[in-house]
């Protein structure tokens, strides 16, 4: 019975990074650019929802809401401050560590507002567990929630990139922003809305994800940024079901490590597996296959 | 014996049959032109022959030596170098060092030497930058020497490669449209300095170009290609007067 | 005597790098003679010479062999546990302090090498962000490998264990040596300026004369172009591989640097925060420069130690900066900008006076 127990947390805990990896995944395939602040953003969803409803104690929909509205405003003003003027750089490094420093910048900045003590984060989720097999197994009613959110968000996302004129769009212009440009694409907002929707992901995974492990600190996200990133890296990135697959293995495996093999090397596991993912498939699960052409 | 003998040479990709069939014989010393429309498979012959595509049939033998499959690098150590129709130049070395890169293997000393500068080292960096300035002169592009090789106007760069390629002291030289973007007057220089080519390092060479005043010039056999398929071979005025080879560029 | 002028020519650069660090070494030397230098100053001595090796060898690899690693940390943390271990160990063996330390640093740089050949060979058969992306994994892979090693000695001979200390069984004479997270303790603090110093000068001269050898130009040949590269009989896999190992020998030096001037070392140091910290230099610094690697590692590990008196304002000092920095150098429109305002253009020059007409 344990067994799906830790199946449970595993697939709970991927939905986060699940989450996450969809806002990786789309802005490294409309920017082509590692958007190292992307776990710090999660960070930042986490304490505004914190201060919201744990501290002012305002209902934990408006603690959401307002978190969701903050990052999304937060990923663009980013995105035009620090990464748009760098966008036609003579190297992609430049682009790269400029995301570092906003990473640095946004963990420091609430480690001056918040301090370095882990902050108590109040689950903002309030359906009851349920009990299965005559209580034998517990599933808790953050990853019942974490999980649906997981699964709209994804078909949402699909309806959004194939339905829509908007989502078109950033098709076009992950695939070439010229010839996007020469269409009469709006590139530069285009892009935007790219950070727009990922940073409001984050938001929602930053929520859900204080809401399971409910310790906040300054650097809480960048672990689950990094690990997002391998997820989204594992089903092949720039895709979005690899994102969504890669994400839930990642989570399902890191659990299974943890809980099988040796709780420290849980991470070494994942990291393994990342590496021999991509020894066998370079790009990924559902990556597509690029040649030079001699 | 020909210095070059392909016989049969195929290769799909996916469903689509890009050589087919292809034969081919040079003599050491030729100048031989490989023509045909778009996407007749020219350059994907070049990629054959130099390993970076491995065929699904036939052979290729340079000198009597079979060659067919080996490893790009293995082959251009048996003789074959070549140029690419969109220039690959390493953009951020001086024109020199590019040249100095195609020397790389017949002129040898090892890393310890190398990172400890011993004696042989500075023997061998003279020997590599005489040598290397002497294909430069060649080329007239030893007053660039020092420039990086990003900075020199797209004809010399064409040029460069040319010399690169020499540099590696190869039996059979492959160019893959040469004059590409030249003008008129940058063609007809050209055409000299492959005839020189020719001559002067006694070396057997063929070429994928479009420019037909390019080909008739200078080439003294043809193979003309279509749809992965050979259409016609031998002499260049004999092919360039055949009513099928006219059909395949000009249409009926 | 002109083609030895020519020859010259690319040693002189390499030359003035030398003489820089070389320079920078007897003026502090003097400055601490005179008792000038603040004991803040003293302990920040060998830590920015640690960040310079790490930065020059992080240069090798994205610099001249044109990869992006991010899992430099994992290499340095090999060169540090190795050392630190074998320091612990020949402590009892060799009595000379001196040539302790050096078989130190020599293992120190083996064991980063010999990770550094073995992890490159799956990696660098990787492209761009993929490979960024598995080096950070092995780098983290490695931290935690470290983290769960337990390894003591007692009269019976070596007990390892990747659980806890309890299980190693040792006997009551036995010594820990490694102990999971909390490292290895205790490891003499043999590190100093002076051996620091001739470190970087031996790095820097195994790199500049690299850079400068037929090795060094099919390595950035391979860079420049991979199939090109190939064209001209370039057997990419061993120069991507000869310049990944060096890299990696240099950043186990630094690390060997780090664990001899550390009370106690910990695996947890060594997380990718490290190898993103390393990377920020070389940026910074300029990609394939290592002049601008060095003055950049050595201004940026002093930066924060220098903002000391900002206390908590410090690093968010430091994030804005690095932004600054970025965007001033790199972004098209600032260069243009500062093309157009620059000093040069203020003085009535020649040059630019003709350019107007």
């Amino acid at each position: 019975m344990s067994f799906i127990t830790y199946l449970v947390q595993g697939v709970s805990l991927g939905s986060v990074y699940a989450i996450i990896a969809l806002g990786y995944t789309m802005v490294y395939g409309i920017a082509k650019m590692l958007n190292f602040a992307h776990g710090d953003v999660i960070m930042v969803g986490g304490f505004t929802c914190f201060t919201l409803s744990s501290s002012m104690g305002l209902p934990p929909i408006v603690g959401v809401l307002v978190s969701i509205v903050f990052c999304t405003i937060l990923g663009v003003v980013i995105e035009r401050v620090a990464y748009r003027p760098l966008r036609e750089a003579a190297s992609p490094l430049a682009v790269l560590i400029t995301a570092i420093g906003v990473s640095y910048l946004l963990q420091n900045v609430a480690l001056l507002i918040f301090g370095s003590n882990p902050k108590s984060f109040t689950s903002v989720v309030t359906i009851p567990a349920i009990k299965l097999f005559e209580g034998q197994v517990t599933i808790s009613g953050e990853a019942i929630v974490t999980l649906i959110c997981c699964v709209v968000i994804m078909i949402g996302l699909t309806l959004f990139i194939n339905k829509t004129k908007g989502g078109q769009a950033m098709l076009a212009v992950s695939e070439d922003k010229g010839a996007a440009q020469l269409m009469g694409i709006n590139v530069n907002g285009t892009i935007a809305l790219t950070f727009a929707i990922g940073s409001g992901l984050a938001a929602i995974a930053g929520v859900l994800l204080c809401s399971t492990y409910p310790s906040l600190t300054p650097y809480t996200g960048s672990m689950p940024g990094i690990k997002a990133f391998v997820a989204a890296v594992f089903g092949g990135i720039g895709s979005i079901p690899g994102a969504m697959i890669g994400g839930i293995l990642l989570g399902v495996i890191e659990i299974f490590g943890k809980a099988y093999i040796s709780s420290q090397m849980a991470d070494a596991i994942v990291f393994s597996v990342l590496i021999i993912v991509l020894l066998v498939k370079p790009t990924g699960i559902f990556g597509k296959k690029i040649q030079e052409k001699v | 014996m020909a210095l070059l003998d392909v016989q049969n040479l195929g290769i799909s990709f996916g469903g689509l049959r890009a050589v087919d069939g292809f034969n081919l014989s040079i003599e050491k010393g030729q100048l031989y032109g490989l023509i045909g429309p778009n996407g007749a498979g020219k350059t994907t012959i070049f990629n054959l022959l130099t390993g970076v595509y491995k065929p699904n049939e036939g052979i290729i033998k340079l000198d009597g030596t079979d060659i067919t499959g080996q490893r790009t690098i293995d082959i251009n150590k048996s003789g074959v170098a070549r140029t690419f129709q969109n220039i690959r130049l390493f953009k951020d070395l001086s024109v020199l060092d590019n040249v100095k890169v195609g020397l790389h293997n017949n002129h040898h000393y090892n890393t310890f030497e190398g990172l400890f500068r011993l004696p042989k080292y500075f023997k061998i960096e003279k020997e590599m930058n005489e040598k290397a300035m002497e294909l430069l002169k060649v080329f007239d592009l030893d007053k660039e020497a020092d420039y990086l090789a990003s900075n020199l106007p797209y004809g010399k760069q064409r040029k460069l490669e040319i010399a690169r390629a020499l540099a590696t002291d190869p039996k059979l030289l492959l160019l893959d449209e040469p004059a590409a973007g030249m003008n008129p007057n940058e063609t007809k220089e050209l055409m000299d300095t492959i005839r020189f080519v020719r001559d002067n390092f006694e070396m057997t060479i063929l070429l994928i170009e479009h420019d037909m005043k390019l080909v008739s010039g200078i080439c003294e056999k043809l193979t003309v290609l279509n749809f992965g398929k050979v259409l016609c071979q031998g002499d260049t005025t004999t092919v360039l007067n055949d009513p099928e080879v006219i059909k395949a560029y000009l249409g009926e | 005597m002109k083609a030895k002028m020519k020859c010259n020519k690319s040693t002189l650069s390499s030359m003035i790098t030398i003489g820089m660090v070389v320079a920078a070494y007897v003026i502090i030397e003097i400055l601490m003679k005179a008792g000038l230098v603040s004991s803040m100053l003293k302990g920040l001595l060998v830590p920015v010479c640690v960040y310079v090796l790490l930065a020059v060898s992080l240069n090798l690899t994205v610099g001249i062999l044109g990869e992006l690693s991010l899992g430099h940390a994992g290499f340095m943390c090999v060169g540090a546990f190795t050392s630190a271990f074998a320091t612990k160990c020949l402590a009892e063996v060799i009595p000379s302090k001196g040539l302790c330390f050096f078989i130190a640093i020599v293992i120190g740089a083996a064991f980063a090498a010999l990770f550094g050949f073995l992890i490159g060979i799956p990696v660098l058969r990787l492209n761009g962000d993929y490979l960024a992306i598995v080096t950070l994994a092995f780098g983290e892979i490695i931290k935690n490998l470290m983290n769960v090693i337990y390894l003591g000695k007692d009269s019976t001979g070596f007990h390892l264990s990747f659980k806890d200390s309890m299980s190693l069984g040792m006997g009551v004479d036995g010594v820990m040596l490694i102990n999971g997270p909390q490292g290895i303790s205790g490891t003499p603090n043999v590190s100093n300026f002076t051996i620091a110093f001739i470190l970087i000068v031996l790095s820097l001269l195994i790199i500049l004369n690299l850079i400068h050898s037929r090795d060094g130009r099919a390595i950035m040949a391979i860079r420049d172009n991979r199939i090109a590269a190939e064209s001209v009989g370039i057997n990419i896999t061993k120069y991507k591989l000869m310049a990944f190992t060096i890299s990696a020998a240099i950043a186990g030096v630094a690390g060997v640097l780090y664990s001899h001037n550390l009370a106690i070392l910990q695996a947890k140091d060594f997380n990718y925060n490290m190898s993103i910290l390393v990377l920020v230099f070389v940026v910074l610094g300029g990609i394939g420069n290592m002049r601008g690697s060095i003055v950049a590692a050595v201004i940026l590990t002093l930066l924060p130690e220098l903002l000391r008196g900002l206390s908590s304002y410090r690093m968010l000092i430091y994030a804005i900066v690095l932004i600054v920095i970025m965007l001033f150098n790199w972004a098209p429109k600032a260069i243009e900008f500062r093309k157009k305002h620059s000093l040069k253009n203020m003085l009535p020059k020649k040059a630019s006076v003709k350019e107007e007409q």
